[in-house]
């Protein structure tokens, strides 16, 4: 296996693979119903892309609002739809699906060195259903739209609201089934699909934090599925669950919903410190420190992670004695949270620490993740969070965990494997460039609203008094600086697949098993299956990266087909 | 509009409340600060020590550290605990209710505040109160929910459709406060607030007798109770009783129903028991009451459980035993007064009874 690994790259210019995955059949039903893993996840990357756009015109929309205290962009109806809509398309149809369905969903079987996951028609069917869902919901966001806040607090949802509840509601049910499927598939690829000597402590922390949220996914996105049925239930039959007029209970609404979008937090940031595991470890060229930490605070996360619904309600009239318990496992969850930071901080002690893009965001995803999470500690006291709920503060903190955290760590993970997953090199000047504009922008726009919040500005608010003006000015100013960031890597992200230099395999000289083959990689991902004789993060001599006597030079040999050619 | 009324960072601080929590924010602002300080510092620092030096160079390999790890597990648990206890000390204060003071009764609407007082003056959208005394809203609503939120007395409350929670605050300055409605309720949520006028108490007494006085909510509550209603055909004239249960001294105790369940008969109870009657009979009355949903307003409600608060119930410290013998009872009605026979925003049980922990 060694001798196999290590050669000497006697013409050093990367070559782009004549045959992979991306030019195996151009017949459109040839990616339409492709049951390769890859392909499937360039599906995801294009219809995620476009949400997160759509949700980003409707942020833009609500920011240019609140630039005068007056309402005076839009009318309140379609202020509340704004907000609404901009959290159901970022939430379900964008921050969910992202890092799982793009990048776990490439990755995963490259990672754990198999051909694909475990059901590739399970994993097709995934992508119809949501484009089948999403397409429900922007069919009734077209027609008229929701008001609800994507909350859907009753009994407004349910008894009030004269917009398409019901439309959207069945979307986001139907997209549901689609995080469910991906998650079962994750679970069942993880536990029978490794190569031979990928045991799970040699898995890149990547797969584990995919695992943690695949767990999230399966046991969580039914309750949503059962609420969202009841909500239909009561709204179309007037049957007494929710609405005290009809004999219902409000508040159960809110346990109910909590219940999964609690952990839905999770299915958004855990898979984003997976990311930035792989990433902080390979830019420093580093075995991560505190490997096992690192994965079990994963499942940790995941596990306490449903046991915390309840600090969303500490105001709504919940049991003061329930709101005791979930103050404390609130703060119980944050320590797995501060494992993670504190071993990312420590892998980069005596690293050889390379500034390319994807370790810039790796970083930013570290600061902004901080406050975050620290800002989620205000949030969890009970005592301090009477006064911040339902405030901009609460706003600011799950921009910075959902945006600062989860969206960076996707930019990341996507400028990390964009040469894997199309062989090409896009602009280090352009992506530097963007990256810092993204970051600039995103604390501009959100730390004001930290302060807003203490001053008590009340979120969903189409209009405010006018002390609030100022921090709101910035925070405007903020998103636009934000949207110039995200909408540079659309173009030299696009230009790089024309006119990229290729990639060559392994860009960055890392032991993953997704830099052992081909960049595309090829259909099958290896052509023989790789026997695994290394750990996670192995730099060392065991790894097979380097050259004897050159010690840090040479190219690892991919583990592919075209090289018996 | 007033600028002066707001300091840059923070709303004023104008009730008890207001500088327990700013000091818990303090608290976990330094916290904020001093971790994030270390650890982008820490960052920096690496970031410059440890960069690359000589391409794909393999620097030594380190696989962790379990003391550093229990250090840093430790170190944070134990932090997160003095939060959570703050948290928990600062709500504690919020949640229990005084036993004594005045009381003023809301009830949301979209998008308006209907806000009486115990004197019987009516505002909209505005809440004038005595600074220095301590004020105890019990509030429902009439359709969705809201949010009763003062920020700059560091304190608020869901108003929830079919149930009562409360509210309580003692101003300690006099001034015009924002009051925001802080749970969405739909089309003109933003515009559902006003102000709260916390003034001296001889301006509050020129306000109140400069106001009409309408009929007291107990007064307008008797009156719905004897002429309007004809609860009196069966309850008595004074509400001793007859056919149906007497309501003279109940308030805030414990009453044994037909189910052989102890309930306590507090608003959510008696709201509850003219909605739908049939729900928890008292022990020895049949079941006879017709329902009156649908022909009470929400105000009258609050107007009927006025009257029969009047009609006497228990007086602060007079059920030790039921405040002792349910420690873990979900909803404190027990430790309440006289004037306040609930506690905390914390409402009742779905149905707006409470099962007691008595039998």
């Amino acid at each position: 296996m060694q001798e196999n690994l290590v050669i000497n790259n006697t013409q050093n210019l990367p070559v782009y693979p004549k045959l992979n995955y991306l030019n195996n059949g151009h017949t459109v039903s040839s990616w339409l119903l492709t049951k390769d893993h890859k392909r499937i996840a360039i599906l995801y990357l294009l219809s995620v892309s476009v949400f997160f756009m759509l949700g980003g015109i409707y942020a833009g929309l609500i920011r240019l609002e609140l630039l005068t205290p007056k309402g005076d962009l839009v009318e309140s109806g379609t202020y509340n739809k704004l907000f609404t809509h901009h959290g159901i398309l970022m939430i379900f149809f964008f921050l969910i699906p992202s890092i799982p369905a793009v990048l776990g969903n490439f990755l995963i079987p490259i990672m754990i060195g198999a051909k694909d996951l475990a059901f590739p028609r399970i994993n097709l069917l995934s992508w119809y259903l949501y484009i089948a869902g999403a397409s429900f919901t922007l069919w009734a966001l077209i027609q008229g739209g929701v008001d609800t806040g994507w909350t859907f607090y009753t009994p407004y949802s349910t008894t009030f609201s004269n917009t398409y509840v019901i439309a959207t509601g069945l979307g986001i049910f139907i997209n549901g089934f689609s995080s469910i499927l991906t998650g079962l598939n994750f679970i069942v690829t993880i536990h029978t699909m490794r190569a031979p000597g990928m045991t799970w402590f040699r898995l890149p922390l990547f797969v584990w934090a995919h695992y943690a949220t695949s767990l999230v996914m399966v046991l969580g996105t039914p309750v949503l599925a059962i609420t969202l049925l009841l909500l239909v239930v009561e709204r179309v039959g007037r049957v007494g669950i929710f609405d005290p007029a009809l004999g219902g209970d409000p508040i159960l609404f809110q346990h109910l919903f909590w219940f999964y979008s609690h952990p839905a937090v999770y299915i958004m940031v855990l898979p984003g410190m997976g990311v930035v595991s792989e990433l902080i470890a390979n830019f420093s060229r580093k075995r991560i420190f505190g490997y096992t930490f690192i994965a079990f605070s994963s499942i940790a996360i995941a596990v306490f992670g449903f046991l915390v619904w309840g600090h969303h309600m500490f105001a709504s009239g919940q049991s003061p004695y329930a709101g005791l318990v979930f103050s404390f496992l609130s703060m119980v969850v944050a320590v797995p949270s501060a494992i993670k930071v504190f071993n990312w901080t420590a892998t980069l002690y005596k690293g050889s620490i390379s500034y390319d893009t994807p370790m810039l965001y790796g970083l930013f995803f570290i600061g902004l993740f901080l406050i975050g999470g620290l800002t989620g500690l205000f949030l969890g006291a009970m005592g301090l969070d009477v006064h911040l709920t339902d405030t901009y503060f609460v706003v600011a903190h799950f921009h910075y965990v959902m945006v600062g955290g989860a969206v960076l760590a996707y930019l990341g993970g996507l400028h990390y494997w964009w040469p894997k997953m199309f062989g090409r090199m896009y602009s280090e000047f352009w992506s530097k460039l963007s990256a810092m504009i993204i970051f600039i922008g995103f604390n501009l726009t959100f730390f004001p609203q930290f302060i807003l919040g203490y001053m008590g500005m009340p979120r969903r608010y189409h209009a405010y008094p006018e002390e609030f003006q100022v921090f709101n000015i910035f925070s405007t100013a903020g998103a636009s600086v934000l949207a110039v960031g995200l909408f540079l890597p659309l173009f030299y992200l696009t230009y790089s697949l024309i006119r990229g230099k290729a990639a060559g395999d392994n860009p960055w000289l890392l032991p993953g098993l997704e830099w052992r083959t081909t960049s595309p990689p090829p259909t099958e991902n290896f052509i023989e299956t790789p026997i695994v004789t290394w750990e996670a993060y192995e730099f060392g001599e065991e790894s097979g990266l380097y050259d004897e006597e050159t010690h840090h030079k040479s190219e690892v040999k991919p583990v592919s087909l075209f090289d018996q050619n | 509009m007033n600028n002066s009324w707001y300091i840059p960072l923070f709303p004023e601080q104008a009730s008890t409340f207001a500088w327990q929590v700013d000091a818990l924010y303090a608290y976990l602002v330094a916290i904020s600060i001093f971790f994030t300080v270390l650890v982008v510092g820490v960052i920096a620092v690496f970031f410059v020590q440890y960069r690359e030096r000589v391409k794909f160079a393999i620097p030594e390999q380190i696989e962790g550290s379990t003391m550093l790890e229990a250090i840093w597990s430790i170190i944070p648990f134990v932090i997160s605990i003095t939060i959570f206890v703050g948290g928990a000390i600062v709500y504690y204060d919020q949640y229990r209710l005084p036993t004594e003071g005045m009381e003023v009764y809301v009830v949301g609407k979209q998008w308006m505040w209907k806000i009486q007082h115990a004197t019987g003056q009516r505002e909209i959208n505005e809440l004038h109160i005595p600074v220095g005394q301590k004020i105890k809203l019990t509030m429902t609503t009439e359709d969705v929910l809201h949010d009763f939120s003062i920020p700059a007395f560091r304190t608020k409350a869901d108003v929830v459709p079919g149930r009562y929670t409360y509210l309580w605050f003692e101003p300690t300055q006099v001034g015009k406060y924002h009051l925001f409605c802080q749970e969405y309720c739909g089309l003109n949520h933003s515009g559902m607030g006003g102000y709260v006028y916390v003034m001296e108490q001889k301006d509050f007494d020129n306000w109140l007798s400069g106001n009409t006085a309408n009929q007291t909510p107990a007064e307008a509550g008797k009156d719905l109770f004897v002429n309007k209603l004809g609860c009196a055909s069966c309850h008595g004239a004074e509400g001793k009783g007859g056919r149906g249960a007497t309501l003279v001294g109940i308030f805030g105790k414990p009453q044994k129903m037909v189910s052989g369940q102890t309930i306590v008969a507090d608003e959510s109870y008696i709201r509850e028991s003219i909605l739908n009657p049939q729900a928890n009979i008292v022990e020895g009355y049949q079941p006879i009451m017709p329902t009156f949903k649908g022909q009470v307003t929400e105000d009258q409600l609050v107007q009927l459980v006025a009257y029969i608060k009047s009609l006497g119930g228990t007086a602060a410290g007079s059920t030790p035993t039921s405040a002792g013998s349910s420690p873990t009872q979900t909803s404190p009605n027990t430790q309440g007064s006289k004037n306040f026979g609930n506690a905390g925003s914390n409402g009742a049980s779905p149905n707006g009874s409470t099962p007691g922990r008595m039998n």
